[in-house]
């Protein structure tokens, strides 16, 4: 992955060369033209072409601003209701990711959604401690979690 | 038209600022309290950079990526701050409020200690 992105380093550099113009701009379009090279020739360089994961990066960050709005409505919600009828608690969340990176990631992300605040983890990065508003309806979180934020991690880093 | 745009993030990032102190008030405690102060304050300052950013580059002309690199600070350090507070007020032994469900942690915590004292007795 590294190698491809110095390649197309690279193509962006001799495109402004070749232009004459060193403007980010040309910079710019010339590493649009390496990546329309790479995935072009990308059967030919026995290995992924790494924009595929770029792509997915970008999907993750949407999906973080999605959640993100949405426990804003979730707090709002509760703060301007008269009577607070939360049930909080602290719940285990169990989790298939191995890396630490991966957990950071997946925690930073449980943080930000509505309802959740990851708190803690198991010595064995295996088991997060959400501090959650709604204990009732645990399941579906650890259901959200499973499904939506993992599977978008997995996919950045697989 | 740009003018109105950007008027309506800022009015959404100091509304939800003005929501979130509120929120640090009502809910009963510290953990209640962290989910107002990291989600509401984030989502905030992100709102208002961004009507600043749209200020700068549409009214004045100026790229000012600074502006950016704020939002993408904010998103990084906001959860990582509320996380550690949370866990160091849970280590230092703040109790939950009264009417919490659930405590999956305690049960972890004494684990953990009954560890700590063997390896210090060994």
């Amino acid at each position: 992955m590294a190698f491809q992105i110095l390649l197309n380093i690279c193509i962006a550099l001799i495109w402004m060369l070749l232009r004459n113009e060193f403007s980010g701009v040309e910079f710019l379009i010339g590493y649009l033209v390496g990546l329309l090279l790479l995935f072009v020739l990308r059967r030919f360089l026995r290995f992924d072409f790494y924009f595929r994961r770029v792509i997915a990066i970008f999907k993750l960050m949407f999906l973080f601003t999605y959640e993100l709005i949405l426990a804003n409505i979730d707090v709002i919600k509760i703060v301007l209701s008269p009577k607070m009828d939360i049930q909080p608690g602290i719940i285990a969340v169990p989790s298939d990711l191995e890396t630490d990176w991966e957990i950071t990631l997946l925690a930073c992300l449980i943080s930000l959604t509505p309802g959740t605040l990851s708190m803690d983890f198991s010595e064995d990065g295996k088991t997060i401690y959400v501090h959650s508003i709604h204990v009732p309806d645990k399941e579906a979180a650890i259901k959200q979690i499973h499904n939506t934020f993992e599977k978008a991690i997995m996919e950045v880093t697989k | 038209m740009t003018e109105i745009i950007i008027s309506i993030f800022l009015l959404i990032g100091g509304a939800l600022s003005v929501l979130g102190s509120i929120g640090i008030i009502r809910f009963p405690d510290v953990y209640g309290r962290l989910h107002a102060a990291t989600k509401s304050a984030t989502l905030g300052v992100i709102s208002i950079m961004i009507g600043t950013f749209l200020f700068f580059l549409f009214v004045e002309g100026i790229f000012v990526g600074k502006f950016l690199l704020t939002i993408v600070f904010v998103f990084l350090t906001a959860p990582v701050a509320g996380f550690m507070i949370s866990r160091s007020a849970y280590r230092v032994g703040v109790k939950l409020w009264d009417k919490s469900i659930q405590d999956d942690l305690s049960g972890h915590m004494i684990h953990e200690k009954k560890q700590t004292q063997q390896k210090v007795k060994t």
